[in-house]
């Protein structure tokens, strides 16, 4: 940790890592739901790595939340003992897993958004973030070629297909507004160059995104009305509940239960 | 790739490199709609823990395999023509891999 960070830079330094943590625990146990459910066994297995990789990536990120924090927190603390209203993951993480099409969608959206994010981490000037980026940025690199694979087929797949990743795009691009979010958290931490460059993710994700989508025969609404905002305050859709409910209930009815 | 049956996927066999320099070996057979998602499966199913550097995948209807009845003249070993078993010279010291 380094010491050098003023109070003010540490409390923005824990609230950022936290967003990243949260993010990808959410994910994680959506995705973890398609175990022992997925499509054909093979896809099941994928998902399910896919989910393990998430998991592993927000316990990384939560243990260092909670070091900078420094006030005994560990990534346990953190996942199982916060409430709905301290959670900082992007809304999109939470949405249901729906079907095949949206779980697909929902995750080419977020592996764009964590490729770019990762590689411009992975130059911070802080280590451990630009540690855990480096190591997280090659599973998304598979992840994204997982669900960008997937697009490709189910948009040029069959009309069924077609029509319901459609669906999915039409339902889950309006949540991707506050992925590009900069407030004052970012602000600060760009200035410090622990976040450098980060402006430019915006572009480089709608460039992707649209570039993969219409090669998939689907279309990315043009005059979109960004809906999602909040998150990062604690804003979050009915669906967080239920899912802190199912994750958390085991912890914080045996604090002390260990396997 | 045309579907075997009209709601499961074609079979493909996976052949997986334990290290570079060292021949592919069959490790298992996944299913999927082609060669690319079949790739991913099988990263999937048989490499997660550091178990390949390579992989191959080839369509299970593209492997022609020998009958078990055609064991007795395929396989006889012809152990009375010791000249076909080159055991009489030995292995350069430092060959791992023969």
């Amino acid at each position: 940790m380094n010491s050098n960070y003023t109070d003010q830079i540490k409390k923005n330094l824990f609230e950022y890592v936290l967003r990243l943590g949260d993010d990808n625990l959410i994910l994680g146990h959506r995705l973890s739901e398609w175990c022992g459910h997925g499509p054909i066994l093979e896809e099941d297995i994928a998902l399910t790595n896919i989910a393990l990789d998430c998991i592993g990536q927000a316990s990384a990120w939560l243990k260092l939340a909670g070091e900078i924090e420094g006030k005994g927190r560990n990534e346990d603390t953190l996942a199982y003992f916060r409430t709905e209203r301290e959670f900082k993951n992007l809304q999109i993480t939470e949405y249901a897993n729906t079907d095949f099409a949206y779980t697909i969608v929902r995750q080419f959206f977020l592996d764009v958004y964590f490729f770019y994010l990762y590689e411009v981490l992975t130059r911070s000037k802080d280590e451990n973030i630009s540690a855990i980026a480096e190591k997280s940025l090659k599973e998304v690199k598979y992840h994204f070629r997982h669900s960008k694979e997937w697009i490709l087929r189910l948009g040029d797949g069959t009309e069924e297909s077609h029509n319901r990743t459609q669906n999915a795009i039409n339902d889950l691009y309006p949540l991707t507004g506050e992925m590009f979010e900069i407030d004052l958290v970012i602000r600060s931490l760009m200035k410090e160059n622990i976040i450098p460059g980060i402006t430019k993710l915006k572009t480089s994700w709608e460039t992707i995104v649209r570039s993969i989508v219409e090669e998939a025969t689907l279309t990315l609404q043009e005059d979109v009305v960004f809906t999602a905002q909040g998150s990062r305050q604690g804003y979050h859709s009915e669906q967080l509940g239920h899912i802190l409910a199912e994750m958390q209930i085991l912890p914080r009815t045996y604090p002390d239960a260990e396997w | 790739m045309t579907k075997n049956k009209k709601d499961s996927w074609p079979l493909w066999e996976v052949f997986t490199q334990p290290a570079t320099g060292e021949a592919h070996q069959h490790a298992g057979s996944v299913h999927a709609p082609d060669g690319e998602i079949a790739l991913q499966n099988a990263r999937d199913a048989y490499t997660r823990r550091g178990e390949a550097v390579s992989l191959w995948v080839v369509p299970s209807t593209a492997i022609v395999a020998s009958s078990p009845s055609d064991s007795g003249p395929f396989f006889d070993p012809g152990n009375d023509k010791a000249y076909r078993h080159p055991q009489f010279y030995s292995v350069p010291k430092g060959v791992r891999e023969f």
